[in-house]
C-alpha cells in the first residue's frame, strides 16, 4: 500500500468528519421548543431548566456552543445523561462491544457463506446450485429482519432449546455462551447481507469469467479452481466490497432492531431506550458514534479499493 | 518414424445460436511439422480464431466439436479436460489478440509466468523468480527485474505484448498458436513484435501459426500459407508458391488490398467488394461466388473441392482458377458481359 494514497485518503476524511460532528450538535437543536424543557419534561421546575440550560451552555450564541462541544468531544466527553447521571461515554463503552460483535458476526456469517457459494453458483451458471441458491437467496431477502428473528426464536430456542431466546454473557466470562447467546440474532442479522452478497459476487463472477484474461489462464493450463480463486475472484469483489460498506448504515438499522428483539444490551438498544427517556444527550452521542463509524467504514471500503486494484492505487496517487 | 507434430483432420465447430445453427470451422484438415511456420490468413469472421481455438481445445462450452486434432499422435478432440489442461500452456501454447485485455490486471506480471512455470514445471518459488527475469529479458524487455513487479497498465501495448510472448513460451511449448498478435498495437511496434516472435521460434525450432488477416503479415515470415474463407481452407501452398501460383480468386482479392511500401500512400487499397456470406443461412456452392470477379454459374450450385495443384503441397478449391485457361476465359466472359451491361445502362441514360 502507497503511503502517498492513504495519506491523501486521511486528508479527506478530515472534511467530511467534521460535517458528521455538526450534524450530530445540531440533532439537539434541531428539537422542537426549548431543548432543556424537551429533556426535563414539561414538569421541571423553572430553576432545573435554567440550570440545565446553562449546563447546556443553551445561552450562549451556537457557534461558541459548537466549538465549546467539540472541544468536549475530540477530548472524549459526550456530556452525561440527565436521567442516570452517567457518562455518555461510560454507557458507550459498556454496550458498543456487543454490537461491534454483533455487526463482525454477522458480516462473518455473511462472507464466509456467500464467496464460496459465489464461487460454486459462478462456475457453473445456471446449474443446479446456482438456481438453488438464487431462490433461496430471494427468498431471505424478501424476509423482513424481525420475522425472521421471531420464527428463528420459535424454531431455535422455543421448540428446540439449542440457544437462549434473549440474553446476553460477555465473551470474556463466558466465550460459549457468548457465542450461543449472539449465534441467532447474528443469523438473523447476517442472511439478508448474505442474498446480496452472493448475487453481487455471483453475477461479477460471472461477468470476469468472461475476460480474455481468463481464457488465456486457462490457455495456460491452470486448474479451474485456481482461476476462480487467484485469477477471477480478486476483480470481482469491487460490488461486493463496495455494498458491505454502504450496507453498514441499513445494516445498523438492522442491529437496533434486533438487539431490541434478543435483549442485547448494545449501542441499539442503549439509543432506543434513550430516546424513549428523553435523554437526548445519550441520543446525540450515539448518533455521533454510528456517523463516525459509517464514515470510517466507507473510508476502509475506499482503501481496500485500493488494495483490490492496482490501476485505482496508482490512479489515485498521481491525479 | 515420429508420427507428425499437428494433423487436423476434418474439424467442424458449430455454434448454436437462437437462428440456428453457426458453423464456424467447416471441415478442415490441415497438417504442421516440427519447427515450421503456418500463415493462417483470412478476412475478419473466416473462422480463424474458432481454428485456432478447435486445435487446442479451448471453446465456450455451447460450441460443438468434431473431427480429429492429432498432437504427436495424440488425438486431443479425446481428451478430457484435465488431461488437457497438462498440454496447455505446457505442449502448446497461445499469444491473444489484445495485450490490453489477456493479462490479469490486478497480477503482477512476474506471477503471470511463474505461475505456469510453478505448475508445469514444478519450479520453486525463487527459481521461477529468476526464470520469469530471465523470460522477460529475453522478449526484449528493459530493467526485467523491476518489471517483474509491475500491474499491466504500467507497461505500454507493446511490451505488454511481450510479456504475454514471454508467458506462452515459458514452459517450451512445441507449437505456438499466435492469434493476431499484432492486430491491436501500434503500426510502429507491430514489425518489432513480430520479428521477436520470428527469432522465438526460430531459436527454439518451434512450430508456430501466426494468424492474421494481413496477408502482408505473413508473406516474408512463414514457412507456408493457408487462407481461410467462412470457416473453410480454400488454398494452402508454400508460401513463395502462394505467391506466385495463386490460384483462388480470394486469394487473389487479399493479395490485391496488401499495402506495400514502394506504392504512393495515396494510392486507393483495393478493399474486396461485398461482405462474407452468413454462416447460418449459408446457400450451396462456392463460398465466395457473391464476391467473385471469375464466377460462373457452376460456381453458384457446386462447392469446389479442396484439390492438389501440380506444384507439390499446393491446394486450393476453385472451378476457375487464376492464371488458368479456364479461369482467364471465365474472367474475360465476366468482363465482356459487364462492359455490355454497362453499356446498355449508359445508352439507357442517353435516350432520356
Ligand atoms: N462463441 C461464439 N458464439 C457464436 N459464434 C461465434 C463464437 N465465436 C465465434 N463465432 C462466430 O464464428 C465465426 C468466426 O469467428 P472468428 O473465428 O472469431 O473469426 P476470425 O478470427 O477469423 O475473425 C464468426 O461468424 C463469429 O461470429
Ligand atoms: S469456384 Fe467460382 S466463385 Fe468460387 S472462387 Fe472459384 S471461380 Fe470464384
Ligand atoms: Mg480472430
Amino acid at each position: 500500500m502507497n503511503a502517498r494514497y492513504l495519506g491523501r485518503k486521511v486528508l479527506l476524511l478530515v472534511p467530511v468528519l467534521f460535517a458528521v460532528s455538526a450534524l450530530s450538535f445540531l440533532l439537539l437543536n434541531l428539537l422542537p421548543g426549548d431543548p432543556a424543557i424537551a429533556i426535563l419534561g414539561p414538569s421541571a421546575t423553572e430553576q432545573s431548566v435554567a440550570a440545565l440550560r446553562h449546563d447546556l451552555d443553551l445561552d450562549q450564541p451556537l457557534p461558541v456552543r459548537y466549538v465549546r462541544w467539540m472541544g468536549h468531544t475530540v477530548t472524549g466527553d459526550l456530556g452525561r445523561s440527565y436521567v442516570s447521571n452517567q457518562p455518555t461515554v461510560e454507557a458507550v463503552r459498556q454496550r458498543l462491544p456487543v454490537t461491534l460483535e454483533l455487526l463482525l458476526l454477522s458480516q462473518l456469517l455473511a462472507l464466509a457463506l456467500a464467496i464460496p457459494l459465489a464461487l460454486l453458483a459462478a462456475s457453473k451458471p445456471n446449474g443446479l446450485l446456482d438456481r438453488a441458491s438464487t431462490s433461496t437467496a430471494f427468498a431471505f431477502l424478501a424476509i423482513p429482519n424481525f420475522m425472521l428473528g421471531v420464527l428463528l426464536i420459535y424454531l431455535f430456542a422455543v421448540r428446540v432449546h439449542l440457544f437462549p431466546a434473549t440474553g446476553y454473557t460477555p465473551f470474556h466470562d463466558h466465550p460459549i455462551e457468548n457465542l450461543r447467546a449472539m449465534a441467532l440474532p447474528a443469523v438473523t442479522l447476517g442472511v439478508a447481507e448474505l442474498a446480496v452478497y452472493l448475487r453481487l459476487l455471483r453475477s461479477d463472477l460471472i461477468a470476469t469469467l468472461q475476460q480474455d484474461y481468463i481464457t488465456m489462464a486457462q490457455a495456460k493450463g491452470m486448474s479451474r479452481n485456481h482461476i476462480l480463486l487467484r485469477h477471477a475472484l480478486r476483480p470481482s469483489a469491487f460490488s461486493l466490497v463496495t455494498a458491505a460498506g454502504l450496507n453498514l448504515g441499513r445494516l445498523i438499522g438492522g442491529a437496533f432492531v434486533v438487539e431490541y428483539l434478543f435483549a442485547l444490551p448494545g449501542i441499539g438498544s442503549l439509543t432506543v431506550e434513550s430516546i424513549f427517556k428523553r435523554d437526548y444527550i445519550v441520543v446525540q452521542g450515539t448518533v455521533l458514534l454510528v456517523a463516525v463509524g459509517y464514515v470510517l467504514a466507507n473510508f476502509a471500503v475506499d482503501v481496500l479499493y485500493g488494495v483490490l486494484d492496482p490501476r485505482v492505487r496508482h490512479a489515485r496517487a498521481t491525479a | 518414424m515420429k508420427p507428425v507434430l499437428l494433423d487436423v483432420a476434418g474439424l467442424s465447430t458449430t455454434f448454436p445460436t437462437g437462428r440456428g445453427p453457426l458453423i464456424a470451422l467447416d471441415d478442415v484438415s490441415l497438417s504442421l511439422d516440427r519447427g515450421r511456420t503456418l500463415g493462417l490468413v483470412g478476412e475478419s469472421g473466416s473462422g480463424k480464431t474458432v481454428l485456432a481455438r478447435s486445435i487446442m481445445g479451448l471453446l465456450p462450452a455451447h460450441a460443438h466439436r468434431q473431427g480429429h486434432v492429432w498432437f504427436e499422435g495424440q488425438d486431443l478432440a479425446a481428451l478430457s479436460p484435465r488431461d488437457l489442461r497438462d498440454i496447455w500452456g505446457r505442449e502448446i501454447a497461445m499469444v491473444f489478440q489484445d495485450p490490453m485485455t489477456s493479462l490479469n490486471p490486478v497480477m503482477k506480471v512476474g506471477r503471470q509466468i511463474t505461475e505456469s512455470l510453478r505448475h508445469h514445471l514444478r519450479m520453486g518459488k525463487d527459481e521461477a523468480r529468476t526464470a520469469a527475469v530471465d523470460l522477460l529479458d529475453s522478449v526484449g524487455i528493459p530493467e526485467p527485474k523491476r518489471r517483474a513487479d509491475e500491474y499491466p497498465h504500467q507497461l505500454s501495448g507493446g511490451m505488454r505484448q511481450r510479456v504475454t510472448i514471454a508467458i506462452a513460451l515459458a514452459c517450451w511449448p512445441k507449437l505456438l498458436l499466435a492469434d493476431e498478435p499484432t492486430t491491436a498495437l501500434d503500426v510502429t511496434v507491430q514489425s518489432q513484435i513480430l520479428d521477436l516472435l520470428q527469432a522465438k521460434q526460430a531459436e527454439r525450432s518451434m512450430a508456430m501459426i501466426l494468424v492474421t488477416h494481413d496477408l502482408g503479415v505473413v508473406a516474408g515470415r512463414t514457412n507456408e500459407i493457408a487462407v481461410m474463407y467462412a470457416g473453410r481452407i480454400v488454398e494452402r501452398a508454400d508460401t513463395a508458391t502462394l505467391f506466385a501460383e495463386t490460384r483462388m480468386p480470394y486469394t487473389e482479392s487479399l493479395l490485391a488490398s496488401i499495402p506495400r511500401v514502394e506504392r504512393p500512400s495515396h494510392t486507393r487499397l483495393q478493399a474486396i467488394a461485398g461482405r462474407p456470406p452468413d454462416l447460418v443461412t449459408r446457400p450451396g456452392g462456392c463460398r465466395f461466388a457473391p464476391r467473385c470477379p471469375y464466377a460462373q454459374p457452376r460456381c453458384a450450385e457446386e462447392e469446389p473441392p479442396l484439390l492438389p495443384a501440380p506444384t507439390p503441397g499446393h491446394t486450393f478449391a476453385c472451378w476457375y482458377p487464376v492464371g488458368t485457361p479456364a479461369g482467364d476465359e471465365a474472367l474475360a466472359r465476366n468482363t465482356a458481359s459487364n462492359e455490355a451491361s454497362n453499356k446498355a445502362a449508359d445508352r439507357a441514360a442517353d435516350g432520356r
